[in-house]
Order: structure tokens, then sequence, then C-alpha cells
């Protein structure tokens, strides 16, 4: 009997170790609406043409931004693209989080998560498994994994497509990788991004948004998405971009709004406060070739 | 063996089988320049891509397997070091007989393993499987210089746009590229599985390799890209759906294809744009018409250099005649 007594009694103390951090964790289950109140010019309306400011972007994304025609948005293929992870959270949305456990231990496995923006579908596996092979296809989301730091919930992303980083053409690479953390404080969450690309960025890109939780729910932003021939009887083959230093809009977004024609090319030093005193030295830009 | 350290290895041995197989396309009278890597006893790499057909990683260029109640067909045969390796990893996949080999193209790190792949299954009539590729690759393999045994060239080639055959329950089309990464590209389509694949005409690990040495040209590379991306259909929002295995690298959709066609059509521009002005060789690559995507795709050493890539497509579109027009 006491045999039996010992071995219930590991029995529980086993139970108890792995049930143990379900009861000490926040439930992130729910569904959350965005705060704009943070970078919402450029989250809103949008960004303007040439705005690379705060972004720690090498000389080569740069380039490939002065590059970036809109008219590549007309191409078949690129009509119905969506917005990477790193940058969806960013935009106008609303998205549910559920979590998927296994039936008899009722262990997470997965945090899953419907992103309305355009009916996008992320798990962030819980379950301790690898990240697939350098080989394996990237989608737009990425491949995430997540484990629990305290009431923290922090996610490493790998696997996601090229996109953007800003919607005026910045762009990223498929190289781009991202650590979050999700860090709920009653019905507030604030989601952190740590964005890192080899090929886009000189060093991290971090930036931050904060979630409410959404007591009406249901809102969301079906997007059956079919291309279009939006320009008659160009070649299927045309890729629209400026040539370097033909880009027409060049200048205008610092003229606009008076920065500093240096600082509206971006780069990490102007990522940090101390950047501000630089600024006030700068000259006032000049007014573009187009607006003279 | 970690999945890292059999990755490691196995881009270290396509690293080398590359070099060793594009010196070989550049002078097709010398042998390779380079040693050919030893054989590695590693097991191969293997993803189902979909439907009946899957991916071998690790053994030059990238090979595909198709299986079914027919037999296997096999798209590409590695280097010709690692083909012990590539059949235990399709007996793996099946244990029928391999009853056909398609080859993207002729370097030796896509038909390498040519022989012994073939000799190891066999056609209804007993003889050694039937090895199919555009006539171009035969013309190239056959050449004396090119000094490869008969036994690895291919047994049966066509000659139009695009030719093809049923096998396993679905329909599998070759479509010839011409003038692409070489003269004698084919992209393979299973038409049920939906996967292509895509020889070297696609590479996810470098800029494309224009061997204009064997036929290859930029235009041609990039009505490559444009055909993949007319037979790719994507699942849902660009994504998923028909998937392109590259000669190099990792399992694309169309969205991926879609990057790496504008950013060849993009640089074709820059550097047209270059000879336009009157720019020299020399001035050209001064003035770095491929920065943007040099951190990815860029390298300083190894076969395929930004400095040999941006060479290749000045001179190329310096002298347009007889080369593909634009499609």
């Amino acid at each position: 009997m006491a045999n039996w007594t010992q071995c219930g009694g590991l029995a529980l103390a086993a139970t108890l170790v792995i049930a143990a951090p379900a009861f000490a964790q926040v439930s992130l289950v729910g569904e959350w609406s965005p705060r704009y109140h943070e970078d919402q010019l450029d989250r809103i309306p949008g960004p303007e043409p040439g705005d690379y400011t705060g972004l720690p972007i090498t000389d080569g994304a740069r380039l490939s931004a002065d590059s970036w025609n809109a008219s590549r948005l007309t191409l078949r293929e690129h009509q119905c693209k969506v917005h990477i992870g790193p940058y969806i959270l960013h935009g106008p949305i609303q998205f549910r989080i559920w979590e998927e456990k296994e039936p008899r231990t009722q262990q997470v496995i997965a945090l899953r998560m419907y992103l309305n923006t355009y009916e996008q579908d992320r798990t962030i596996w819980m379950d301790g498994r690898a990240h697939p092979p350098e080989w394996a296809p990237h989608t737009f989301q990425g491949f995430s994994t997540g484990k629990w730091d305290g009431d923290i919930l922090t996610v490493y992303t790998t696997h996601i497509k090229q996109e953007w980083i800003r919607r005026n053409g910045v762009p990223n690479s498929e190289k781009s990788t991202m650590i979050e953390h999700f860090i709920r404080h009653g019905d507030i969450m604030t989601h952190l991004e740590i964005w890192t690309d080899p090929v886009a960025f000189t060093e991290p890109y971090i930036r931050s948004e904060d979630f409410v939780l959404n007591e009406r729910t249901g809102g969301n932003w079906l997007w059956p998405c079919e291309y279009v021939d939006e320009v008659v009887d160009r070649p299927h083959s045309d890729v629209p971009n400026y040539l370097p230093g033909h880009n027409p809009f060049e200048g205008d977004f610092a003229y606009r709004y008076g920065v500093p024609a240096e600082a509206a090319r971006g780069g990490a030093e102007t990522t940090y406060p101390e950047y501000q005193a630089k600024l006030r030295t700068l000259p006032k830009p000049a007014k573009p070739a187009a607006a003279r | 063996m970690t999945t890292h350290t059999k990755l490691f290895a196995a881009l270290a041995i396509a690293g080398s089988v590359g070099f060793a197989a594009r010196t070989h396309a550049q002078q097709p009278a010398a042998r390779p320049a380079v040693p050919a890597p030893a054989a590695s006893t590693a097991d191969l790499d293997v993803y189902h891509v979909g439907g009946n057909v899957y991916m071998l990683v690790g053994a030059g260029g990238n090979i595909g397997v198709q299986i079914g109640d027919e037999g296997v067909l096999v798209v590409d045969t590695g280097l010709a070091a690692n083909s012990a390796r590539v059949l235990a990893a399709i007996r793996k996949l099946s244990d029928k007989p391999i009853r056909w080999v398609l080859n993207t193209h002729f370097h030796p790190d896509h038909t390498g393993g040519n022989e012994a792949i073939s000799k190891a299954g066999s056609k209804t009539n007993g003889q050694p499987a039937e090895v199919l590729s555009h006539e171009n690759v035969l013309t190239r393999m056959s050449a004396p210089a090119a000094k490869i045994a008969i036994a690895a060239w291919p047994t049966d080639t066509y000659f139009p746009e695009e030719k093809d055959i049923y096998f396993n329950g679905e329909a599998v089309m070759l479509y010839h590229e011409p003038n692409a990464h070489t003269d004698g590209d084919s992209i393979i389509f299973f038409r049920k599985s939906d996967v292509v694949f895509a020889g070297d005409t696609l590479v996810t690990t470098s800029y494309p390799f224009i061997d204009s040495a064997n036929g290859g040209s930029i235009q041609g590379e990039i009505n490559a890209l444009n055909r993949l991306l007319d037979i790719a259909v994507p699942a849902h929002e660009q994504e998923g759906g028909t998937f392109i295995v590259p000669g190099h690298g990792r399992v694309c959709d169309e969205a991926d294809v879609l990057e790496y066609r504008d950013m060849v059509t993009i640089i074709r521009d820059r550097i047209q744009d270059m000879i336009k002005r009157g720019m020299t060789l020399d001035q050209v690559k001064a003035a770095r018409p491929t920065l943007d995507y040099d951190r990815h795709y860029g390298s300083d050493t190894g076969f395929v250099t930004t400095a040999g890539f941006v060479e290749q497509v000045y001179k190329d579109l310096s002298n347009p005649q007889g080369k593909p027009k634009v499609r």
C-alpha cells in the first residue's frame, strides 16, 4: 500500500509540474483590436514615397526603395500579395487568438491566430519543435515557435517571404527573422517586435503596437482576391521601376515637411534620440526638381 | 549528424559541384578546374513537395522523384560521386523500378548520376531507364571535348517547344526555354502534383548564371522566369498552390519566383540603360547596378560572383543579335 501511495504521490507531483505553467500563465486568448496612437501616419494613411525616416536601412534597401514604382502593384502577380508577419500587426487589423491543446494532457501545442487582414492564419508552435530546414518553403507569416518567459510570450519567426518594411517600397528580404514579445496588462496587450534582416537592415529594427481586448467580435476583412489586368497592352514581362536617379518623387517628402534631406533617407543613425541634435544643424531641403 | 551539419555538408558539396559544373560548361574542351568533391556517405535530405513528388537535397543540383504504381521518375541525377546516396534515397521512397530520368540541362551537377541511376532502373523491355532531355543537352554532352561516357548521355530527346509524357497517373510536361541558363533548358511540370522543376533557370542562392558559352542569355533567362510565373497558380492570396523547385536552393511558390523575376528584370533594365548611355563595362561595374540585391545574392568569391554576373549581362546585352526577344 505504501508503494502505491508513493506512486500516486509521484503521479500527482508529475501532473502538477506538467500543469503548472498553464496555471501560471496569462492567457492571450480572445479577439484583439489595435490602437493607432503610435506611428499613426505610417500605419493608417500610409507613408509617402521617399519617407525612410527612422529606418535602419542599408544603402541597398534605399536604392531598392528609390527604384520602386507603385505601378508594380498593378502587375498580376503582385495584386494579391499580403503583408508579411513582421508588417501585418503594424497595419489596420483585428485578430483572434486561440489555443490548440493536446486532448489528454491539455498541454498547449500551439497558439493559433486568425488575422483578418487578407484572411491570414498564423501558428505559433509551443511544443518545442525545430524550425524547418533552410530549403523549405517560405510563407507570408513565416514559421513561428514560442515560449513563455513569465507572463511574456516570446516568439521567434523564420521562413518569411520578401515583401516590405514600409508601404512605399522599402523591401525586406527572405532572410528576415523576427523576435516578438506579447505582453498583456489586463485588457491591453503590448506587442514588441525586433526585426532582423541582413539584407535590408544594418541593425535590428524595433517597434511596438498596443491592442485592446475586443468584446464585440466578428469584424472580418474577407479578401477573396482575384487578379485583373489593370494596364492594357503592357507586355506581361514588364516590371515598372525607376532607373537610379530618375524617381520623379525623390525629394518631395523632405521638401513638403521640411525634413532635412539626409534625415528623410533613413539609416541607423536616424533612429536614435541623439540624432535630434544633428537634425538642427542640417540644411533645409531643396525644392525638388519636379516641383520647380 | 544534425540537420544543420547535414545541410552545411550538402551546401558545401552543392557549391563545389556548381563550381565544377559551370567551369566545365564555360570551357567545354577542358577538364573541370577543381577536383570533383569526394563522395559523402551521409543520407540525402528528402522533402515532400506535393502529390507524388519529392525533392532530394545535397547531391549537387536539386533532384526530383515522382513515385507511383508504374514506377519511379527522376528529374536530374546530381553529381556522379553521389549516385549511391541518390539511389539509397530513392529506394526509401519506392521499391518500384526506375523507368524515367529527365534532365533539365546538361551541367554535371544535374546529369552526373545519369549512368548509375539509369542502369539501376529499367524500361519494360529490360533496357536501362530512358534518359530524356532537350536535344541540345545531348549535343553538349556528346561533344568530344566534353569527354562524357556514352552511357550517361540522354537516350531520347525532343526538339519542339514542348514534350509531354504520362506516368504514374499524371501528365508530365517538358517546356524548352531557349537560350536561358543554357540552350537546352527544360522546365518540367508535374500537372497533377502541381510541382515544377525549374533546373537552373531559377536558383535562390545566387544571381542567375548565364552560361553564354553554351547558349545562355539574359533575355532567355527572364523569359524562363516569366514562363514559371505563367505555369504557377497560387492557392490563396499569392501563397502556396504550385510549388517550384529551383536548381539550387529552397522550394518556391509564385510569389518567390516573382521577386526573383523582378530583380533580374530590373538589373537588366539598369545595365541596358547604361549601355545606351555609352558606359564601359568597368564604368557599369563601378556604378553597382546590383547594389540593392548584393547582400542577398552577391558574392566576391566562388563561381557566380557579382562582377561576373554584371559582365555576363553587359556582354549579352551589348551583342543582341540572335538572342531571344522579349515575350
